[in-house]
């Protein structure tokens, strides 16, 4: 990796301030950023460690939702067990090691199209906390890669509704163990939502149709037909045809264990 | 009742006491004072002009002490293949130079076209960046298919030609081949693709060369599974560097499959660097330059047909395949498609007519050499698939159709239409034990109890057999090797009874360390804990082959029982001296040598101490010392044959295969430690099961690496693999070697795939899929497609 200067600051404030530097970098659990570093596909001036931020830690119930800080690790969300589809999901990101490192914030920052957490940050219509604003999930994901994030600007907290029931189902991609795809449903007092990772060159994004017709009758046999491969990913470990057949197979999985 | 030392006894694997506690003692672990670092520059173009490599930036940079470029070595030898092949025609195979550093042209994505040496290994880094090449991309190709094609890219224009040479084997064979299989009632046909694999060792490749001006001597550490073998590459055909002035040493090396048999340009290089420095110059390959570079594995495209009577009887094999190479010919990479390849192409079965016709062809990717197993799994995996598709064909039990083609015990020794003589062997044994340690009678139920889990269940049969031991120098040398395959080991017998034994083979995770003892220890009747086995060093050890192709008990450890049979010869002089009695007379028994028929004897202890202090010692008729060399030269290959079965479940909504059942029955003849036996199996099963369903080496058609890393290569993980069943309880011992041991280290890796293929083609039959074949990886992706065809 190239040289790059480094903060730990303690407190949110102090780490805006430290991300003000031009061409300075957050860190949550470094999981994607520090082997891209290794590889020198990176070049940051600094890195801005947050995970000495007290107040950005932990997961804690209020109520009809819970709220998880921006720098908590995947390990501690498998723990909590307050929204168990999330914490289920938490729980098989990648190995002990990964999930003892990466954070929610790094995951939602990135936005990897494979990643798990944009799932359920969308299937749960999760509000993301910056220092600067809340942000809708809705509104948060723009695509892969891309988030509504201005730059310098951090997550400090995700806050997820409580669903009446969710579930989340990854088909893993042989190598990586990410999602080849991904399907999070949940049942809300809103209707029905189902967040697609994995699968679309847009990255994470709810399948319409499903939902329309599981707020109608929150079934398995519900679920309609396999959405359209136009725009799926066709990689390595799978046509897009094959990815667009995974979500119609997961969601109806993910509905079943819902019951 | 399990023996507790010597052959046969379970020994624990004494290397792992370092290895598992991280006291191994890898190339990377070593520093030596004033050691600088290597770090190459490499072409991410799979086919390019060089047409300028300014090194100026790059030498001004900080802590920069030396760069490199292919002009360097313009004047040096070229890293020869180390087989000569003839094409069918007559024709001499095409050799183009493979040089330490790309010079002209780059042909392959990680080819290294310049090295920088610097103080510290982030200043050498910084430094490659910092080369200016221009490198004109010129179309590059990927496929054999691709590089044969009218008016393909050529990957060397000296030869003007992608093709290495069009082999026959038996040249002899083709006609009436051709005529039977015209003629025959019934032919079966498949096209299959042996997927390409990356090696991954744990331990990446590493070198370090360090220079002496006082007295001219050079040394090289590196991860190599042959010092010996590196050493003549490097001396007699690279670099020129005499012999006696040139030590190699491989220390701890994790891992090789195949991929550190080779000489590679890194080792030259760290030697060039160091001689121009006066300093050790360090290399270790990150995991990116692994894939890249180290020699890959497999890449065969087949056609295969097999003619039968109606009754299943067969009567001929054809193949037809195209080699790929890559973009030079590494060490064995004319031998792997071939010899070790085309000669097993009867597997175990009598047929009457055989030919194998195989392309060697060059493209714009890496090197492809032996990978465990070595030429025998793509000859397994046609066979055993092409007869599984016949089973299907003529409505018959894919077990009784092999062992209705299975060459009986009294045929033995039985030379089959490719020229290989089988020296023994009971295949009707093994495949009885198959269907004992598998259940396979219990099949039916599991497939029941599946189908009513919503899942196909499939079962999936082969046998196997592989040439083992390599090789007879004689043979070998009529078939175009340009090396022998001896192997050699000196027993050295320190004044107070403890040895030391200097083997020619390389352990890197075969554990010799625990093996070549225990044959000691059995022979000498003493205590294997007293034994020391000394490898890779060329300096300390005598001049030996190294270890692959699962030959390092059946080669080298035959000469280490003749060099303990010297030992024993010479002790009984000794003895018999001390014992004022005719050596004809001594008998060793327990460590002790004892006048026959007597209750006079001396121990083992003290024939030694009076070896090393002569006193009342009859020098006229002995020597002093105890210490024997012996070479050993195999008479015939051995060849460990098999029965595996794999049982899978597919689940038809995503087509993902997992394995529920595995039994592999093995005949290794004797065995020295089963433990050690057991575990190569279960490496062999998880890389060949890790070829059948995950493992794929892609690139696409501009020569780009697209499975660069664990992100996209898909390893076998533990939770893709299951509990195996391992028998090797059926032993025909080898006639020839003095062990009568075979080789087990390959096994697994070429007895599994097809068995992990006949099985997911099984459970899609019986799901009502018209499905002949899936060509691996049987990734879900694939199966699924498959059945939505």
């Amino acid at each position: 990796m190239y040289d790059f200067d480094f903060e730990k600051p303690s407190s949110i404030a102090d780490a805006v301030a430290a991300l003000a530097t031009e061409d300075a970098q957050a860190l949550g659990g470094g999981q994607t950023l520090i082997p891209t570093l290794k590889q020198r596909l990176a070049s940051p001036s600094k890195l801005v460690s947050l995970t000495g931020i007290a107040e950005m830690q932990g997961v804690c119930d209020d109520g009809d939702a819970i709220s998880v800080g921006g720098a908590t690790v995947h390990a501690d969300v498998a723990a909590s067990g307050l929204i168990p589809a999330l914490s289920d999901l938490a729980g098989n990101i990648g190995d002990p090691a990964v999930r003892n490192r990466g954070t929610i914030g790094g995951s939602l920052a990135n936005n990897d199209p494979s990643a798990c957490y944009p799932s359920a940050a969308l299937g749960l219509g999760a509000t993301i906390t910056t220092n600067a604003r809340s942000i809708a999930a809705d509104d948060y994901f723009q695509g892969m890669f891309e988030t509504a994030l201005d730059e310098g600007e951090i997550i400090t907290s995700v806050s997820f509704p409580k669903p009446q029931a969710a579930n989340y189902q990854k088909f893993e991609q042989p190598a990586s163990r990410f999602a080849l795809v991904g399907v999070f449903v949940a049942k809300t007092a809103a209707g029905v939502r189902v967040a697609v990772t994995g699968a679309a060159e847009e990255g994470v994004h709810r399948w319409g149709a499903a939902e329309a017709a599981l707020t109608a009758n929150f079934s398995a046999d519900a679920v309609p037909a396999a959405p359209s491969a136009d725009g799926m990913i066709s990689d390595l470990h799978g046509s897009s045809e094959y990815r667009a057949h995974l979500v119609a197979v997961l969601t109806r999985r993910a509905v079943a264990a819902c019951a | 009742m399990p023996k507790d030392g010597g052959i046969g006894a379970s020994s624990k694997r004494r290397e792992d006491v370092r290895f598992l506690t991280g006291q191994g003692n890898y190339t990377d672990d070593i520093n030596q004072q004033g050691q600088t670092y290597a770090v190459f520059a490499r072409s991410n173009v799979a086919n390019g002009v060089i047409k300028s490599v300014d090194t100026s930036a790059a030498e001004a940079m900080p802590g920069v002490l030396a760069v490199f470029t292919g002009e360097d070595f313009v004047e040096v030898g070229g890293n020869p293949a180390g087989w000569y092949i003839e094409s069918r025609d007559g024709t001499p195979m095409k050799e183009p130079k493979r040089p330490v550093l790309a010079h002209g042209k780059a042909r392959h994505v990680g080819d290294a076209y310049a090295a920088v040496i610097a103080e510290t290994l982030e200043q050498a880094r910084d430094a490659a960046e910092a080369i200016d090449a221009d490198i004109e991309e010129l179309q590059a190709v990927a496929t054999a298919e691709a590089a044969l094609a009218e008016g393909a890219t050529l990957v060397h224009d000296e030869i003007e030609t992608n093709m290495v040479f069009d082999w026959g084997w038996i040249e002899d064979n083709r006609a009436a081949t051709d005529e039977a299989i015209k003629n025959a009632p019934h032919v079966t046909t498949l096209e299959l693709v042996n997927n390409r694999l990356v090696p991954n060792a744990m331990e990446p490749r590493a070198s370090i060369g360090d220079y002496k001006p006082g007295t001219g001597d050079y040394t090289l550490h590196t991860t190599s599974q042959n010092p010996h073998l590196t050493r003549l590459l490097i001396s007699a055909f690279v670099m020129g560097i005499p012999e006696n002035k040139l030590t190699v040493i491989a220390p701890d090396v994790g891992g090789g499959f195949g991929s550190k048999i080779y000489h590679y340009g890194e080792e030259a290089l760290v030697l060039a660097a160091a001689k121009k420095l006066g300093r050790p110059v360090k290399w270790t390959a990150d995991r990116s330059e692994s894939f890249l570079t180290d020699a890959h594995g497999r890449d065969h495209v087949t056609k295969i047909e097999l003619a039968t009577e109606e009754d299943g009887t067969f009567i001929a094999i054809r193949t037809e395949t195209l080699a790929n190479v890559g973009a030079y010919l590494s060490n064995f990479a004319t031998v792997t498609p071939t010899f070790l390849h085309g000669t097993l192409m009867a597997g175990n079965y009598t047929v009457p007519h055989v030919y194998v016709n195989l392309k060697a062809v060059l493209t714009n990717t890496a090197p492809v050499d032996a990978y465990r197993g070595a030429g025998r799994p793509e000859a397994t995996y046609s066979i055993e698939r092409v007869i599984d598709k016949c089973a299907r064909e003529l409505n018959m039990d894919p077990i009784a159709l092999r062992r209705k083609n299975f060459i009986k015990p009294d045929q033995f020794p039985y030379t089959t239409p490719v020229a290989l003589e089988y020296d023994i062997g009971d295949y009707d044994a093994v495949m009885d034990k198959l269907e004992e340690i598998g259940d396979l009678a219990g099949f039916a139920k599991r497939r029941a109890d599946s189908e009513a889990r919503g899942k196909l269940r499939g079962l999936g049969v082969n046998s196997y057999i592989e040439a083992c031991g390599i090789a007879p120098s004689n043979l070998v040398g009529v078939l175009g090797a340009r090396v022998g395959l001896y192997d050699a080991a000196t027993v050295r017998v320190n004044a107070t009874g403890s040895l030391a034994v200097m083997v020619g083979a390389h352990s890197h995770g075969q554990g010799h360390e625990t093996a070549f003892p225990q044959v000691v220890a059995d022979m000498l009747g003493i205590d294997e804990g007293q034994i020391e086995i000394v490898h890779g060093d060329t300096s300390k050890i005598p001049f030996g082959m190294g270890t692959y192709g699962s030959r390092s008990l059946a080669v080298c450890g035959s000469a280490v029982v003749k060099a303990t049979e010297k030992i024993i010869n010479k002790a009984k002089k000794i003895a018999a001296h001390m014992l004022e009695a005719s050596d004809a007379d001594i008998e060793l028994k327990d460590g002790q040598f004892t006048v026959a028929g007597t209750d006079k004897s001396v121990a083992w202890g003290e024939v030694a101490l009076k070896a090393y202090v002569p006193h009342q010692f009859p020098i006229e008729d002995i020597e002093p010392g105890l210490e024997e060399t012996a070479f050993y030269d195999p008479a015939n290959f051995t060849y460990p044959s098999g029965a595996y079965a794999c049982e899978v479940e597919v689940d038809p909504e995503t087509g993902k295969v997992t394995i529920e059942r595995f039994a592999a029955a093995d005949d290794f003849g004797n065995v020295i430690n089963p433990m050690i036996v057991e575990g190569q199996v279960h490496g062999g099963l998880g890389q060949g099961i890790g070829q059948a369903l995950l493992e794929n080496c892609t690139y696409d058609s501009d020569g780009q690496l697209l499975s660069a890393s664990y992100m996209d290569y898909a390893m076998p993980r533990a939770d893709d693999v299951p509990f195996y069943s391992v028998d090797h309880s059926s032993q025909t011992p080898c006639t020839h070697n003095p062990l009568g041991v075979k080789g087990c280290g390959e096994a697994g890796a070429i007895g599994s795939p097809p068995s992990v293929v006949n099985a997911v083609v099984d459970a899609l039959q019986s799901g009502g899929h018209d499905v002949s074949h899936i060509d691996m990886p049987v990734s879900p992706s694939r199966v699924w497609a498959a059945m939505n065809k």
